[in-house]
């Protein structure tokens, strides 16, 4: 299958300052992608050099096989932008139909695209009486007009409360189901780990890691700590039996490489019942994208 | 096309909600009743029908008030959705640049069309109430509606070049008031005060009249009281008028409008959000 969207060598600068510096990726039809970064790390200069509102320095970029901004490229692509704003004197419903007339859809469509979103009561209400993450679904809306190859989606949960975050998620599910491609850049975490293929780790302009979850894993080798508890009379015993761990009170804690991650379980199941209980925690992923972002120098 | 005018009536229905329908067909509305209760102590001495004398001061209404209304309705247009944040997301979707400006131009020509016409259409039935004879002025009534809107349709086009050379609606409105004092008031201060240095010189018998074509809103009051009969009722550059060819003020008048979108696209193509 050829990919949706294929970026090559991409460099864009501000002045003197380097905004992406060389990044390489391809997103392949119905696979969603998650970018992450640290404030100014690049997303939103990416996202905006993909949709053709800004210029790039140097390197190749196609979208859904054209050339980005092309009108071709941008029947193809949705875009939800980071803070989505709209006409505060136009009703969430007038605005809807008229992004689907700049499609050529029916604009009879707008009422069910709000349903979809939650909208449809405040349907014919000005979007200046909306709260934030009403008008976060506005734009998510927006971006399901037709049926785009290609959704770049700036930060789209931002402002949504978590049921809404589950909801959309699943919305994103069905269309990636359908073969659509999904670009999402996100703070949180915990979310994108669940719900995307890939991650993209961008630290000031560079593509420092990608690939999915269980691949940064093993590439970024991030120590395994286990917690354990023995039976109150065994403490000396077990902490005997384990002469690297650190005692906090009546808990041992170790940490030791992947590799040996077995080899140190087995040790621990040695000693059998003088052993309480015991927890491993492999690394969040809240560890291995600081892994990533400090290596480049954060 | 379907583009253009989904535009336009979005547009049409945000210029609603703003109030700017309403202001602009007041504002004409109110003028025209000035003028036509002050037109009517002056009866009949001029020796023309009492509609003819209403256009000719409407005419010197119209320069000044079709320009200033026009660039109310566009300065906004452009550096409003950059401020909002709304332009990024509207250059991703397929419409082209020229189709976003010709969407808010048909829909701001609409608004200033009716607020003209409910303007002379005043001054016509106040006119015609009290004068049989006002038929007669009609022509010329028909003229100046129509030599308004591309008036307008010039404004406007300059509005939306200032709206996306300044990118914030603070400085575009100051852009706009800036041009409209240059182009309706110090012009014509400039070209008088030259005449009078000049003191029938070349420069009267040769650049005055291309200055004055050169510049919409003289073009538009040279159309308007060249083709009139009542050109003795006006005062000021309209001696002029009968120097000038009429085919001379009317291609200016016709130019204008597309020279002023032409300029207001190839500004709204350097913007980017
Ligand atoms: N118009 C601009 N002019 C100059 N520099 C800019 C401009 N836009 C962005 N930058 C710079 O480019 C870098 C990347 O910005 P960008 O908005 O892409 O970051 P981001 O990853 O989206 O951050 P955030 O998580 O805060 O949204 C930043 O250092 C920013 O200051
Ligand atoms: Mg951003």
């Amino acid at each position: 299958m050829t990919p949706t969207l294929t970026l090559q060598c991409l460099t864009k600068t501000y002045g003197s300052q380097r905004a992406l510096s060389e990044v390489s990726l391809t997103v392949a039809p119905g696979e969603r992608v998650a970018l992450l970064g640290h404030n100014g790390a690049g997303k939103s200069t990416m996202m905006k050099i993909i949709l053709g509102l800004i210029p790039y320095d140097s390197g190749e970029l196609l979208v859904t096989g054209a050339a980005p901004g092309s009108p071709a490229a941008r029947r193809q692509v949705a875009y939800l932008p980071e803070n989505a704003a709209f006409h505060p004197a136009l009703t969430g419903l007038e605005q809807i139909r008229h992004y689907l007339a700049l499609r050529g859809e029916n604009s009879a469509l707008g009422i069910g695209l709000l349903e979809r979103v939650g909208l449809g009561p405040a349907a014919k209400r000005r979007i200046g009486t909306y709260s934030k993450g009403m008008r976060q679904r506005v734009g998510l809306a927006q971006a399901l007009i037709g049926k785009p190859q290609l959704l770049v989606l700036d930060e789209p949960t931002g402002g949504l409360d978590p049921v809404s975050r589950r909801d959309f998620y699943e919305l994103l599910d069905g269309l990636a189901a359908e073969g659509a491609s999904i670009l999402l850049s996100s703070h949180a975490l915990t979310e994108v780990e669940a719900r995307t293929d890939r991650i993209l780790i961008l630290s000031g302009g560079v593509l420092v890691a990608e690939g999915s979850l269980g691949d940064l894993r093993r590439s970024a080798a991030l120590p395994v700590s286990f917690q354990v508890t023995p039976q109150r009379e065994a403490l000396a015993e077990v902490a005997l039996a384990l002469p690297e761990a650190t005692a906090t009170g009546e808990t041992l804690t170790l940490s030791c490489d992947q590799n040996d991650k077995l080899r140190l379980l087995a040790r621990i199941t040695e000693l059998g019942s003088k052993v309480a209980d015991i927890d491993v925690h492999p690394p969040s992923l809240e560890d291995i994208y600081s892994h990533f972002s400090k290596r480049a120098g954060q | 096309m379907n583009r253009i005018t989904a535009t336009a009536g979005a547009e049409f229905r945000i210029a609603v909600r703003n109030r700017w329908v309403a202001i602009s067909i007041a504002m004409m509305a109110l003028f025209s009743l000035v003028l036509s209760a002050a037109g009517s102590s002056a009866t009949g001495t001029i020796g023309a029908d009492r509609l003819s004398v209403v256009v000719a001061s409407l005419t010197s209404l119209a320069v000044y008030l079709v320009p200033l209304v026009a660039l109310l309705m566009s300065f906004d247009a452009i550096a409003g959705e950059v401020e909002r944040g709304t332009l990024s997301l509207l250059l991703t979707y397929p419409v082209s640049r020229p189709e976003i400006l010709l969407g808010k131009l048909l829909a701001h020509l609409a608004i200033l069309t009716l607020a003209v016409a409910v303007g002379y259409g005043i001054a016509a039935v106040a006119a015609l109430a009290v004068d049989g004879e006002a038929i007669a002025g009609l022509p010329a009534l028909w003229r100046l509606l129509w030599s308004s809107v591309l008036l307008g349709a010039t404004f406007l086009g300059v509005g939306y070049a200032a709206s996306a050379l300044a990118r914030r609606p603070s400085g575009a409105a100051g852009l706009a008031i800036g041009v409209w004092l240059g182009l309706i008031v110090l012009y014509d201060l400039g070209l008088l005060a030259a005449i009078v240095a000049d003191n029938g010189g070349i420069f009267t018998t040769k650049v005055f009249p291309l200055a004055l074509l050169a510049n919409p809103a003289d073009a538009f009051r040279l159309y308007n009281l060249a083709a009139s009969q009542a050109t003795s009722a006006a005062a000021g550059v309209a001696g002029a008028a009968n120097t000038i060819p009429i085919w001379a003020s009317l291609t200016s008048i016709l130019l204008w409008p597309l020279a002023a979108i032409a300029l207001a696209t190839a500004a709204f193509r350097k913007v980017t959000p």
